[in-house]
């Protein structure tokens, strides 16, 4: 892991015209977390043969929200000087997520896939993560605000919590200064100005920035760069400290939700507000 | 009775507990007697604690220091996981907003424990109800390790007033430098609004692409104004720019789970619904008798927006 020191030093080397064989050494390494989800637009379900996410047979894409990450990733890293590698946990099928990502222009990717991370609840995941990023070099960790299959919004929570390193979550913008983050979080109805030191972890909303199609020549590229493949033995995790039958917490069953009893529709021949109102009157709303 | 404890989130200066906390407070009641946790920069707990025991807090634990104000989450969560050693509760409910449910997620590794995230139903054996996928499955799920963490969903739960005691009992704070990485600048509000907060109101009014307008985003707002309630919109209107991302409704955008959602000029695309759709009652107004939102709604009005919002918010203004 590069310091913060040396992540200084070769930030005040910015303004220079870049120099691609001096900045050798100093680019920052930018580690951006993607995920494999099933498509949010198609039929999601769950499987009942153990109550987890039914992956095998959904139509799967790679979450929208980490294209937003992979394109702040690329951007810093066009402006600092450096490299993104793409870290994703998740089944053999993953990889074209990770092509996904490759094709935009990152360089390099890990996958962590194990049979025994089946199950695994938002926390193990954090922990196998968390292993993966020991094992690499990173200044900065870019990942989505919220996956849309979990929709948990706490990554960078528990890998701030696991690694120790500070997080910046829910950005609008991110801007790097020297050996400082600085991210604007976004709330209702406006932000916090949020800072810290690298390395640290940042995650992004749709709102910073408009994810670049991969181009022709990207998706070429893409299928050459490389993949390295890890099991949890490769990151000296043990299998007991995974998967569902070691979560800490189970979905027991889970139903349909019940269909809506028919609604009422009428057309509007210019009593269309008078009924709207008189049906508002009948819950006694107004 | 076993101890739980409830992490009390508050309205910005002096504006009182916010209604997710008098949730929490409320759901809490099935596992334990609530105790409620008040963090925040000194003077934060003043002025709150009489709100706290009404709705059933037996004590009201209160760290303050600036330290927790000025950094990001991470206070938070280590001075809870400091009471959570201390008094061994039976659970620790969190109302489920984004800084709630990070300080779940920290507190779960801190102290060894599962977490389970928007719930909308705790019941007495520790069971929670969760709604999965835009709303269409409904789960049951169980914390398997540890102390139980919930993280409570808003507008799940009627808040029930229970008086307790609301003993006062002040907790020392040391936050480590471990826990100071993130300063919080600056906090700025850009939108002042005197409408509730899209995800606490009773009544949420949003409006689509159909609205055709920044401009037009009056017509949503007169009928919501009449109606008391909070203004959202669809992605598509947020894209076309006729209304600000944070009033954005939708998987991308806000949860919402009020009492009345009206949707007006939406289509009802599965990802808006993923936002809206266990809404109690649901009104759509559109012109286009196929458009999918009909099939969710109670209630319907084939037509055009442009006539049927603003005759519909005369009316209602008239009946006042
Ligand atoms: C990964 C992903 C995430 C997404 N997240 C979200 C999200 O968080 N929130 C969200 O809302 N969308 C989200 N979307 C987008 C979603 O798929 C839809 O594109 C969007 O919800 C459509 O918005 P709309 O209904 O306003 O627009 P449209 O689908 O264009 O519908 C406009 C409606 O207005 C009606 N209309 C037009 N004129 C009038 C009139 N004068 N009077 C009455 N009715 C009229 C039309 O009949 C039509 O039904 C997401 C999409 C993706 C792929
Ligand atoms: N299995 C995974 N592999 C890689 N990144 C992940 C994984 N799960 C979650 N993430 C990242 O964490 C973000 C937030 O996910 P969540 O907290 O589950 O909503 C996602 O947008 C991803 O960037």
């Amino acid at each position: 892991m590069i310091g913060a020191d040396l992540v200084r030093v070769h930030a005040g080397a910015r303004a220079r015209t870049p120099d691609p064989i001096a900045e050798v050494g100093l680019a920052m390494n930018i580690v951006v977390l993607v995920k494999q989800v099933p498509d949010s637009g198609s039929e999601r379900k769950l499987d009942p043969a153990d109550n987890t996410v039914a992956r095998a047979s959904a139509d799967n894409v790679i979450n929208e929200m980490d294209e937003y990450a992979i394109e702040e990733a690329l951007t810093i890293a066009e402006a600092q000087g450096g490299e993104v590698t793409v870290l994703t946990v998740g089944p053999d099928g993953a990889t074209d997520a990770i092509r996904k990502a490759l094709s935009m222009g990152a360089a390099k990717a890990v996958h962590v896939s194990d049979e025994a991370i089946h199950g695994s609840d938002a926390s193990q995941i954090s922990a196998v993560l968390a292993a993966a990023l020991q094992q690499m070099e990173y200044d900065l960790i870019v990942c989505g605000a919220e996956a849309t299959d979990s929709q948990m919004s706490v990554m960078p929570a528990l890998l701030s919590e696991r690694l120790g390193i500070p997080q910046l979550s829910g950005a609008r913008k991110v801007t790097i200064e020297g050996g400082t983050a600085k991210v604007e979080r976004q709330t209702d109805g406006g932000y916090w100005a949020l800072e810290a030191p690298l390395p640290a972890i940042v995650s992004t909303w749709d709102t910073i920035n408009e994810p670049r199609y991969p181009s022709f020549k990207g998706i070429m590229a893409a299928k050459k760069k490389p993949v390295e493949t890890k099991s949890l033995a490769d990151l000296g995790v043990d299998a007991s400290a995974v998967g569902l039958a070691n979560a800490s917490t189970q979905v027991l069953d889970f139903a349909g939700r019940p269909p809506k009893g028919e609604g009422v529709k009428v057309t509007d021949e210019g009593d269309g507000a008078q009924k709207f109102v008189d049906f508002l009157a009948s819950q006694k709303i107004v | 009775m076993a101890e739980v404890l409830v992490l009390a989130e508050l309205n910005p200066a002096g504006g009182g507990v916010r209604k997710t906390t008098l949730e929490a407070l409320t759901a809490a009641r099935a596992l334990g007697e609530p105790s409620a946790v008040v963090l925040g920069a000194p003077g934060t707990a003043a002025g709150v604690r009489d709100q706290l025991a009404e709705y059933g807090a037996a004590t009201v634990y209160v760290a303050e220091s600036a330290d927790i104000d000025d950094y990001l989450v991470a206070p938070k969560a280590e001075v809870l996981a400091q009471l959570v050693g201390e008094k061994s509760p039976a659970a620790v409910v969190i109302p489920s907003s984004p800084e709630g449910k990070e300080i779940a997620a920290r507190l779960a590794v801190k102290t060894g424990s599962g977490f389970l995230t928007d719930v909308t139903e705790i019941a007495a054996d520790g069971t929670a109800t969760q709604v999965a996928f835009a709303g269409q499955t409904i789960v049951h799920s169980k914390v398997t390790s540890g102390t139980p963490i919930f993280t409570l969903r808003g507008n799940s739960v009627t808040p029930e007033a229970a008086p307790a005691a609301g003993a006062e009992q002040s907790v020392s704070v040391s936050v480590s430098d471990a826990a100071k990485q993130v300063r919080v600048v600056e906090r700025v509000v850009e939108q002042k609004s005197n409408r509730p907060e899209l995800t606490e109101a009773s009544i949420v009014v949003s409006g689509g692409r159909g609205v055709a307008s920044a401009e037009n985003f009056s017509i949503i707002e007169g009928l919501a104004d009449s109606l008391g309630a909070a203004v959202g919109a669809s992605r598509a209107a947020v894209d076309s720019g006729f209304y600000p991302h944070s009033f954005q409704v939708g998987q991308t955008g806000k949860t919402v789970s009020p009492q009345l959602y009206v949707a007006v000029g939406i289509s009802g695309a599965i990802q808006h619904r993923a936002g809206m759709q266990t809404s109690k009652t649901i009104v759509a107004i559109n012109k286009d008798p196929e458009a999918p939102i009909f099939e969710l709604a109670d209630f319907g009005v084939i037509g055009d927006l442009n006539t049927v919002v603003p005759a519909a918010t005369e009316q209602i203004n008239a009946r006042k």
